[in-house]
């Protein structure tokens, strides 16, 4: 990637472009070229800036630096309707679907079909349902989209790319939400595309798919381009060492082996949403167990079932070997499971109050005594969980201005004040600045060491890997096997969250 | 991490602590004296012991409800229907005792249940049926002003005993009616609510965010379903003092009095977001609307320009307020 390669005359190109986000940088000098009538694959892991440039081609963000070029002429568009009067189009990741509207409504939003000065919707039901067959979903136009399910809606999605007659088009994880019988249909579409000139990237996570529908595979880490394949025919544990590639040293502090007893065990644990299915393990006391796979594979949904959040709907969980049932968060609050959840902003942290405050909710029966709780008692108690944790802040300031770390540190120290038994973590050092980072290890591995069960969600694998003594990978809502420390390695969990 | 603590050491000030959300009182406060010197300045009459003790039971009915607004505002909602239910219950109690045959205290009590069934309604719409606070509270009002009618055929009801009407014109120790002290004794029992219980001190963490107050273990629906009985309950109280003052049941009692009622809990430093507010700022907003009313009559401006007087105050004191916590 030293050497510039020339510009080609069709298709797009893709020269030197980078993007940061104030000063972090998510793209590096990126060079790719995609020729008509191919489909690329963009593989990476969480973060390694793919979403990124399928924005940047699609015109949804402009690059920081660096240029594209298309059919050879510059191409620099300005928003997603000029890239798509280029013919280039994208189908998102997140569905952006008008849930009041019909399917053709929704096909064909921005670009009604008219005859004669009225919206002609019997041509509009007509093209929009013979979209939905080829893709394999067979029913009336005129029905609402808040009505289909999930897949059905990432099909209707994908039906309204194909009505854009577009050149190239490009599918960020179009896969995510469908079953095996609705990818084969994606993919037969994507194959006659191919046939009739039109060029696609194709984003996903799924390692086993890019064989049959690629050409070729890029490969992006942390932003860089590291690999460019001119054939698909790349074995699986190649890619994943690609993707993974480097092995940082983090500052990931020792964790002695626990030998307390089993506090947490589950059992056939099965969402009501069917989002996670037979799920068992069980975490000891002084044990970190860590919970991998890429996002959407259940992760989330079976930790807040197990902090009471969201109901189940088959399987057992005993603590400290007995059984609990936990229908409420209060349940588990005072079955001594606490949860450090994904969203801080929306779930852990109250913005617009201060750090004494945020602490005390939900421990008042810590703070005061019989209800009564003195402002003075409140502000004692923050200032008691500040120094806990190392919060750098004072109990008065608001917690809507203390840094990612920070704030983190704060829904920790909260919880930490009802020395509960289970401790769930939930992406915990999501937004948060490397040097925080080392200080949060270090607070997990104090609470393994004081004698709690630690359960540590997260997409980041070197976080994971170097945190937990056991881990249990997630795909699809499965469970997909529980690695020992010496074999949880990146190779083995990639494989088996991507599959 | 050295930087990071530099830039946040210097805002631990000498200032005594004060929980931010308790709202800024101050800047209503120094309204509400402004207020009153110009008053004293413009009529001779407003400066006395006399017209105070007057005002005082002006603002007695919109200050009953007013604490029950500043409880449901601070969870993030809002009721429209007080001043319906107010009508409701009111009508509801002359209905029992002239009707009925209902022993007055009875009927009181009766007619302050009634209020609190309507604002049991109103969370129960907003809770299970998931209604918007606005729309269940918009039902409940239109709902609750048609039974106040229905009860007598929109006709009023009279001839309630001189002990009853005592209540609210006899001043003990020669100022405190008993209308009046119940008002002030609220205040101070939800002052000290909001202040130093812990289920005081949660409402404004429901009103910071329903969803972490949820997952902090709050039982979200029950407290938002005994907030609204309990603003219902206080519109049946403030239904029983207006009957006290006007010897007389009204169907078209308290009309529109729910937009006041929001605006004094606004005017002293709420938000209709949530999570902000309290009754002192709430006694001031309450005072203000009081002595506005009260000056402007006695300088001599028309009702119609003290509406337009009223609307200016509300958007000015809330715009100060907005400007004072954004500079923040």
């Amino acid at each position: 990637m030293t050497e510039t390669p020339p510009i080609t005359a069709t298709g797009l190109s893709i020269r030197n472009i980078t993007k940061s986000f104030g000063p972090v940088r998510v793209l590096e000098g990126i060079d790719l070229d995609i020729r008509p009538g191919e489909c690329v694959a963009v593989l990476g892991e969480n973060g390694a800036g793919k979403s990124t440039l399928s924005a940047i081609i699609a015109g949804v963000i402009p690059p920081s630096s660096g240029e594209m070029t298309w059919n050879g002429a510059p191409y620099a568009p300005r928003s997603p309707a000029e890239a798509l009067s280029h013919g280039i189009g994208l189908i998102h990741q997140e569905m952006r679907l008008l849930p009041e509207l019909s399917i053709a409504e929704n096909v064909f939003v921005g670009r009604l079909l008219m005859k004669n000065g009225r919206i002609d919707r019997r041509e509009m039901n007509r093209r929009a349902e013979v979209q939905l067959r080829r893709l394999g979903l067979d029913i009336p136009a005129t029905t609402k989209v808040k009505a289909l399910r999930v897949a059905a809606q990432q099909q209707v999605e994908i039906a309204k790319a194909l009505t854009l007659e577009a050149s190239l088009l490009i599918f960020d994880e179009p896969t995510a939400a469908l079953g095996g019988e609705e990818t084969d249909r994606l993919f037969e579409q994507i194959d006659r595309l191919k046939a009739e000139g039109v060029s696609s990237v194709y984003i996903s996570h799924r390692l086993e798919e890019i064989a049959r529908v690629a050409d070729r595979i890029a490969v992006l880490r942390d932003g860089a381009l590291v690999a460019v394949h001119d054939t698909a025919d790349v074995p699986v544990r190649q890619l994943v060492e690609e993707m993974v590639g480097r092995s940082v040293e983090r500052l990931f502090p020792d964790i002695p082996a626990p030998t307390g007893p089993e506090v947490l065990a589950v059992d056939g644990l099965t969402g009501a949403q069917n989002d996670f299915r037979d799920i068992s393990f069980s975490v000891r006391a002084g044990e970190i167990f860590g919970i991998a796979g890429i996002v959407g594979a259940g992760r989330t949904e079976l930790v807040r079932a197990i902090a009471g959040i969201d109901p189940l709907a088959a399987g057992t969980v005993r603590l400290a070997g007995e059984a609990v049932t936990l229908t409420s968060p209060r349940d588990a609050l005072d079955a001594g499971i606490v949860m450090v959840p994904e969203d801080r902003k929306g779930q852990g942290l109250l913005l617009g109050m201060p750090i004494a405050d945020n602490v005390a909710v939900g421990n008042f029966d810590l703070v005061g005594n019989a209800g009564w709780v003195r402002p003075s008692q409140t502000r004692a108690f923050g200032a008691q969980a500040i120094d806990s944790m190392g919060v750098k802040g004072t109990p008065e300031q608001l917690v809507g201005r203390l840094s990612g770390g920070n704030q983190q540190k704060v829904i920790i120290a909260k919880w930490l004040a009802r020395s509960p038994r289970l401790v769930i973590m939930d992406e915990p050092t999501r937004g948060v600045d490397v040097g925080a980072r080392a200080q949060i290890y270090e607070a997990i591995a104090e609470l393994a060491q004081a004698g709690m069960a630690v359960i540590v969600v997260s997409s980041d694998l070197d976080e994971v890997i170097g945190l937990s003594h056991r881990v249990m990978v997630l795909s699809r809502g499965e469970s997909r096997g529980i690695l020992e420390r010496g074999e949880a390695t990146h190779v083995a969990i990639m494989e088996r969250a991507t599959t | 991490m050295t930087t990071e603590a530099a830039s946040t050491t210097p805002e631990r000030s000498s200032r005594p602590f004060r929980l931010a959300f308790d709202g800024g009182v101050l800047g209503p406060l120094v309204g509400l004296v402004l207020l009153c010197v110009g008053f004293s300045f413009a009529s001779e009459y407003f400066l006395s012991v006399r017209n105070a003790i007057n005002i005082l039971d002006q603002v007695t009915v919109l200050g009953i409800l007013a604490i029950g607004m500043t409880l449901v505002i601070i969870i993030g909602g809002i009721d429209l229907s007080v001043g319906s239910v107010l009508a409701f219950s009111m009508m509801m109690m002359g209905w029992l005792y002239q009707f009925g045959g209902v022993p007055l205290p009875i009927a009181m009590v009766l007619g302050i249940l009634t209020g609190a069934a309507c604002g049991l309604v109103s969370g129960c719409l907003i809770t299970f049926a998931k209604l918007p606070a606005f729309i269940a509270t918009l039902a409940i009002m239109s709902i609750a002003r048609g039974l106040a009618n229905i009860l007598t055929d929109g006709r009023q009801v009279v001839g309630y005993p001189d002990w009853f009407t005592n209540l609210a014109t006899v001043r003990h120790f020669g100022f405190l009616s008993v209308t009046v002290a119940l008002f002030i004794v609220l205040m101070v029992i939800a002052g000290i609510f909001l202040r130093y219980r812990a289920t005081g001190r949660n409402l404004f963490a429901i009103g910071g965010s329903a969803e972490v107050a949820r997952l902090a273990g709050i039982d979200v629906r029950k407290y938002t379903l005994v907030t609204y009985t309990i603003a219902g309950a206080l519109a049946g109280v403030a239904a029983v003092t207006l009957a006290a003052r006007l010897n007389s049941s009204q169907p078209s009692a308290g009309l529109g009095i729910e937009l006041d009622t929001i605006a004094a809990v606004v005017i002293g430093g709420a938000s209709l977001v949530g999570g902000v507010g309290s009754i002192a700022g709430t006694l001031i907003g309450v005072l203000i609307i009081g002595v506005l009313r009260n000056g402007l009559n006695l300088v001599g401006v028309s009702p119609f320009f003290q509406m337009v007087v009223i609307g200016a105050v509300i958007a000015l004191a809330v715009a100060f307020d907005t400007m004072s916590r954004n500079k923040n």
